[in-house]
């Protein structure tokens, strides 16, 4: 029997699945039960409607007030809610790995051969995939609220991958703080309590100009207005291609930052099982 | 050389830092076993025993503060890779996605283990198969019921075909129809390809049907090994239930009984009385004698053979439901 047994083993080497196909089999997974439930990416374009109309609406007439720089509050705003969407969205990304956790899943997944990478990076490309569809959406509204812009299409390319990377740094924090925490209320009382300063601090809503000084030493870290920065410079008749790399650098490497240090969260997640 | 040990656990000790409002737990305490290959061991024990905790150490889930374990030969922590390639594990909580199909949670088990597309799809559809699944495979998990999940559960820890499976509470939940049918599934997974089964249980019936050797789980450290029946067979003499119509609160028929030649230990619980007798013949007429001269209303009186309770109540001094009471209190 036992002879039996080491030659079926024999027989059968080890194959170590790769990074990237364990990757591809996790986001099959998730997009697979995203789209299956779409009804949730429209519930979250609420929000980001009512901000683009009503707020569109109500400060139409800041646009007038000396040191503003654009002329139309309405194309000033899109992007800005283009990042605000795809920052709130993601930080509901770790109620997947809270189910996961809630249920045997994410014991079985850690179990198995799959790389802790390919678990992170799969859930986020998924989230990243929403975003996509969010920011072609809000554009869509903010087009049909009178937005236009001089950018072309490269402008429209640098702004969806800017919110990508908002959306997977902020996606991977959520999941990294559901790992942490394991607890539903918990993450999701951080992640308010995140992301409404990271709104605010930020040129999303008004142009810093405006805005107190210390509103924009803050600003100058957070990551939210690095990606407004660099989609509203993609976006214009002139862009200033210095600042939107720049911004769009700092973005990429706080992304790339965050998503180590989140996938790091297993091992925590494991030692206090 | 022989052949390694299926599983080897030494000197296990896992301590959980302390939480709030929560002293630190020592859930393993120096655990050790060993079991050969083929045979389906059964660790019981109450929970918060250190069942769970001993199956996490030894899937590479979790990490023993200190001591040594092997799966196959393979050191837990040093080949973790390899280890993983050689276990199918089954957690306490049901572990497929909801949101995918029988066929798909199956799939990408497979394809996570190496195996190609092709070959996933077939396993899939043999352990739907094997599971009686066929027909809910293309459904998403959601609106399976316990039972059928649970089965699910069992067949994606067998996906890439492993050498050893951890079954932890398999039956925790279900109704006891599910928990029949798995019951059979289990035991004919034993019977094949040599499979290592290790399963954890507090219920003393499933550990003393599927168990082809028994482990009690006390506090963290295993106190009796061996098969049920051999267990059972240590026990000298037999044990008497006595049924009372009021709770023996001041103690009386506990002293009365002590007081009585070839009576053993006595274990009180509610209106119950055990005792370990030497004979149940003779105990039983010296019994209802004793209590008849005080004017005691008796309900019953039961001889019975040792059974696991009285095992588990000789290895830990206590029995097995008043210990899961105390358990449930503290956790």
């Amino acid at each position: 029997m036992s002879t039996l047994t080491a030659t079926r083993i024999a027989q059968r080497p080890l194959r170590r699945g790769g990074f990237l196909s364990h990757t591809g089999f996790i986001t099959g997974r998730w997009l697979r039960a995203q789209y299956r439930s779409p009804a949730l990416i429209a519930f979250t374009l609420v929000q980001p409607a009512i901000w683009l109309l009503l707020f569109g609406q109500l400060f139409k007439g800041v646009v007038a007030l000396p040191g503003f720089s654009d002329s139309s509050y309405i194309a000033f705003l899109t992007p800005g809610i283009v990042m605000m969407t795809a920052l709130m969205t993601s930080g509901w990304s770790g109620t997947t790995f809270i189910d996961d956790m809630d249920r045997g899943v994410m014991d079985r997944m850690l179990t198995s051969p799959v790389r802790r990478g390919a678990l992170m990076a799969g859930q986020l490309i998924s989230n990243g995939t929403t975003t996509v569809i969010q920011t072609v959406l809000v554009f869509a509204i903010g087009f049909a609220a009178g937005a236009r812009y001089d950018g072309g299409v490269l402008g429209y390319v640098v702004t969806i991958v800017a919110s990508m990377l908002v959306g997977t740094a902020f996606g991977s924090l959520s999941n990294a703080v559901a790992l942490l925490t394991r607890r539903q209320d918990a993450l999701i009382g951080i992640s308010q309590f995140v992301s409404l300063p990271l709104t605010f601090l930020s040129s999303i809503m008004l142009d810093l100009k405006l805005a107190p000084d210390w509103v924009g030493v803050a600003a100058r870290f957070n990551p939210v207005d690095w990606a407004a920065i660099t989609a509203r410079q993609a976006l214009s008749a002139t862009p200033d291609w210095n600042s939107a790399a720049r911004h769009g650098a700092y973005l990429l490497a706080f992304t790339l930052l965050v998503g180590y240090l989140s996938t790091r969260a297993f091992r925590t997640y494991q030692r206090s099982v | 050389m022989a052949p390694s040990p299926a599983l080897e656990a030494a000197e296990l000790v896992k301590t959980y830092p302390a939480g709030r409002k929560k002293p630190p737990l020592r859930a393993l305490d120096g655990l050790t076993f060993t079991v050969p290959e083929g045979v389906v061991l059964g660790l019981l024990g109450p929970n918060g025993a250190g069942k769970s905790t001993t199956v996490k150490i030894l899937t590479t889930l979790s990490r023993a503060d200190s001591g040594t374990a092997r799966v196959v030969g393979l050191d837990v922590v040093k080949q973790q890779e390899e280890v993983r390639h050689a276990i199918g594990y089954v957690p306490q909580k049901s572990s497929c996605d909801p949101m995918a199909t029988g066929v798909e949670n199956l799939v990408l088990s497979g394809r996570i283990y190496g195996l190609s597309r092709q070959e996933s799809v077939r396993r899939a559809a043999e352990l739907l198969e094997r599971f009686d699944l066929t027909e809910a495979g293309g459904r998403q998990v959601r609106t399976y019921s316990g039972g059928m999940q649970r089965k699910l559960d069992v067949a994606l820890g067998l996906v890439h075909r492993p050498r050893v499976l951890f079954l932890d509470e398999p039956t925790t939940g279900l109704d006891p129809e599910a928990r029949a049918d798995l019951w059979t599934e289990v035991e004919r997974l034993s019977g094949t390809e040599g499979l290592t089964v290790l399963l954890t249980t507090h219920y003393l019936e499933e550990a003393d049907r599927l168990a082809g050797q028994l482990a009690i789980v006390d506090h963290g450290k295993i106190v009796a090994e061996g098969t049920p029946e051999a267990l059972k067979a240590e026990l000298r003499g037999d044990s008497v239930h006595v049924e009372l119509v009021e709770p023996d609160t001041e103690g009386i028929v506990r002293r009365l009984l002590a007081a009585l030649p070839g009576i053993g230990e006595i274990v009180v619980e509610g209106n119950t009385l055990r005792a370990r007798v030497d004979r149940g013949a003779t105990a039983v007429p010296a019994v209802l004698g004793a209590l008849e001269e005080k004017a005691i209303p008796v309900l019953a009186v039961t001889v019975s053979r040792p059974s696991l309770d009285d095992v588990y109540l000789q290895y830990t001094g206590r029995s097995f439901k008043s210990a899961e009471k105390n358990e449930e209190r503290a956790a």
